[in-house]
C-alpha cells in the first residue's frame, strides 16, 4: 500500500532529511503476457492505464515507454489548459478533460499544481474579432465559460499588454476563459504513474516497440527491446511517433509529424498572472511558478523527427511577444527546445479503433494535447475496455477521413492550441 | 533549419522555401470512379516516415519553382534533390 502524501508525511520526511520517501512507482521487468499494453508513457498513455485500472478493472496491463516517462511532449509543452473550442464535438472533449483537471490533484493524491488563472485569446483584426465573438457564443451554448473583452478590458485584465492602436497588430479585443489555466506537466505524468502503479499496472521504461505481431486482423503481441510481450489489445499513444508505430502494423494514418518549439526566460518576479495567447501573430506567454516566462512558438512546415526547429520560427514569435509586451525587451532566454507533434489535417485528435481488432490509436493531438490529458486517458480507456468509443470521442474516429465528417478546428478555434 | 540546394538557384537558407509534403502522390486518373476509401487514401493518408522520405519543396521566396527532395527526417539531412517529373533516386 502506497503512503498517502499529506502535510504530515511532508513534515515526517523533513525530519529524516527527505531520505526515506517511498519510491513512487516500481521498475518491473515485463511479464510474458498482459490483457492490454499501452505504447507510450507520456501523460496520455499513463492516464489511459490509470483509468483502465481504476474504472474498467483491467489491472493486468503494462505501459511501455522507449525513454523515461514524461520525457517526451509531456515535459516539453507550455502547459496551457483550456476548453474554449468552437465545435460541439471538441467542446465536449476538451471540457470533459477540464472538469477532471478540476479535481485531479485530490483524485491522484498528487499535486499537479492546476492553476485556473484564466486564458485570454487576443484579436488583432476585424476578422479575429468576429471569429472570437462567434466562438464565445458557441462556447456559452455548450456550457463553457467564456466572455468577450474589449481593448480596455484586455488592458485591465493584463496591464502589461501594449494596447496602443499604432502597433503593427493592435489589440482590438479578446476572449477570456476564467476556468482555464496551467498545470505542472511533469507532475501530471508522475501522478498518473504513481496512481496506475499502485493499482498494479507495470510501467516499463527504456522499452522501445520494435514490431507489432498480428495474425490476419487480430493482434497477437508486441515486439520490444525487452522481448516479446503477448497481448490481445494494444493502445498506441505515441504522439509524434504514432505513424512509426502504425507502419509496424501496416497501417497508414492521416498524420504529419513536425517540430514545435518552446522557450523559457530567466526567472523574474510575478509579472503576468494569466495566460495570454495570440493566434494571429502566433505568440503565447504565461509565467511559471518559478518565475520563468513560458513562451510557445509555432511549428515548422516540414516533416521532421529531429526535435529541432528552425531559428526563424522562434524569432518570429519573439518579435510578436516584444511588440505586445515591450516590458520584456531586456529579458534573456534561458532554454529553448523542440518536440515532435503529430498533426491531423483537421487539427483534431484521433481516439479510435482501427481496422485491426485490438489495435487502438490515440494520436493527432498536434500542438495542443496537454490540456486534454485526463479526458483523453479516460475516453481512450473506455474505448479500449469496451471496444467501442465513448459518446464524447465518437466523432474523433479514424473513419472521419473516409466519411468526410471532419472536426475542422484549424482556423475556426485557434491555430495555436 | 538547414541549407537547401535549389536546382535552379543554388544553395539557399531553408526559410526561403516552403515544404510541400510527401512527393509522388499521384492524382487519381478517374476521380469519378473512386470509392470513399480511395479518396481518403489520396487526400489524407500519409507515410510520415522517420528516415529517408521523398517530399516536395517550393522555392517560395526565390524562383518559386517546385522540386523534389530525399531527406532523412530523423536528422534533417538532405540526401538528394531532383526535379519535378524525375524518378526518385534508388539509393
Amino acid at each position: 500500500m502506497r503512503n498517502k502524501y499529506s502535510i504530515f508525511s511532508l513534515f515526517k520526511n523533513a525530519l529524516s532529511d527527505h531520505e526515506n520517501w517511498q519510491r513512487a512507482w516500481k521498475d518491473p521487468a515485463p511479464k510474458k503476457e498482459y490483457d492490454a499494453v499501452i505504447v507510450g508513457g507520456g501523460g496520455h498513455g499513463l492516464a489511459t492505464a490509470y483509468y483502465l485500472a481504476k474504472k474498467h478493472n483491467m489491472q493486468n496491463i503494462a505501459v511501455v515507454e522507449k525513454g523515461w516517462i514524461g520525457g517526451g511532449n509531456t515535459g516539453r509543452n507550455t502547459t496551457i489548459i483550456r476548453s474554449n473550442y468552437l465545435w460541439d464535438a471538441s467542446a465536449g472533449l476538451y471540457d470533459h478533460a477540464l472538469k477532471i483537471w478540476e479535481g485531479l490533484s485530490q483524485e491522484l493524491n498528487y499535486n499537479v499544481m492546476f492553476s485556473q488563472r484564466g486564458v485570454m485569446n487576443l484579436a488583432h483584426n476585424l476578422q479575429d474579432v468576429r471569429d472570437l465573438k462567434r466562438r464565445t457564443h458557441a462556447n456559452r451554448l455548450n456550457g463553457i465559460d467564456a466572455v468577450y473583452l474589449n481593448t480596455e478590458e484586455v488592458k485591465k485584465f493584463c496591464p502589461i499588454i501594449n494596447t496602443s492602436q499604432d502597433i503593427r497588430y493592435p489589440v482590438l479585443g479578446g476572449t477570456l476563459q476564467r476556468r482555464a489555466g496551467t498545470a505542472r506537466h511533469d507532475a501530471v505524468a508522475w501522478g498518473y504513474a504513481r496512481g496506475a502503479d499502485e493499482m498494479g499496472v507495470d510501467i516499463i521504461q527504456n522499452c522501445e516497440v520494435k514490431g507489432i505481431k498480428r495474425s490476419g486482423d487480430t493482434i497477437e503481441g508486441i515486439e520490444t527491446t525487452k522481448g516479446f510481450i503477448k497481448t490481445k489489445k494494444i493502445g498506441v499513444v505515441a504522439a509524434g511517433h504514432s505513424s512509426v508505430v502504425a507502419n509496424m502494423a501496416g497501417l497508414k494514418l492521416p498524420l504529419e509529424s513536425k517540430p514545435l518549439q518552446a522557450l523559457v526566460s530567466e526567472p523574474v518576479k510575478p509579472i503576468i498572472d494569466t495566460v495570454v495567447m495570440s493566434n494571429a501573430v502566433h505568440a503565447y506567454v504565461s509565467q511559471s511558478d518559478k518565475g520563468e516566462l513560458v513562451i510557445g512558438a509555432g511549428t515548422d512546415d516540414y516533416i521532421s523527427y529531429s526535435q529541432k526547429g528552425s531559428h526563424q520560427i522562434v524569432e518570429g514569435t519573439l518579435n510578436a511577444i516584444l511588440e505586445l509586451y515591450p516590458i520584456f525587451s531586456r529579458m534573456r532566454v534561458l532554454r529553448q527546445w523542440g518536440g515532435i507533434v503529430d498533426i491531423c489535417p483537421d487539427a483534431s485528435p484521433i481516439l479510435s479503433k482501427t481496422s485491426i481488432k485490438g489495435l487502438y490509436f490515440n494520436c493527432g493531438w498536434g500542438t495542443g494535447g496537454f490540456k486534454a490529458t485526463p479526458g483523453s486517458g479516460d475516453l481512450f480507456a473506455h474505448t479500449i475496455a469496451n471496444d467501442e468509443p465513448h459518446k464524447l470521442n465518437a466523432a474523433f474516429n479514424l473513419n472521419r477521413f473516409v466519411s468526410g465528417d471532419l472536426v475542422d478546428e484549424h482556423g475556426a478555434a485557434a491555430v495555436a492550441h | 533549419m538547414f541549407l537547401i540546394n535549389c536546382p535552379y538557384c543554388g544553395e539557399r537558407d531553408q526559410q526561403e522555401f516552403k515544404a510541400g509534403g510527401e512527393a509522388h502522390i499521384e492524382r487519381p486518373k478517374q476521380p469519378t470512379e473512386l470509392s470513399d476509401n480511395e479518396w481518403a487514401e489520396y487526400l489524407f493518408m500519409r507515410k510520415n516516415i522517420k528516415g529517408v522520405q521523398f517530399e516536395r519543396w517550393n522555392h517560395a521566396h526565390g524562383c518559386r519553382k517546385w522540386f523534389n527532395m530525399a531527406r532523412d527526417t530523423s536528422n534533417d539531412e538532405i540526401k538528394a534533390i531532383y526535379k519535378m517529373g524525375e524518378k526518385p533516386p534508388t539509393q
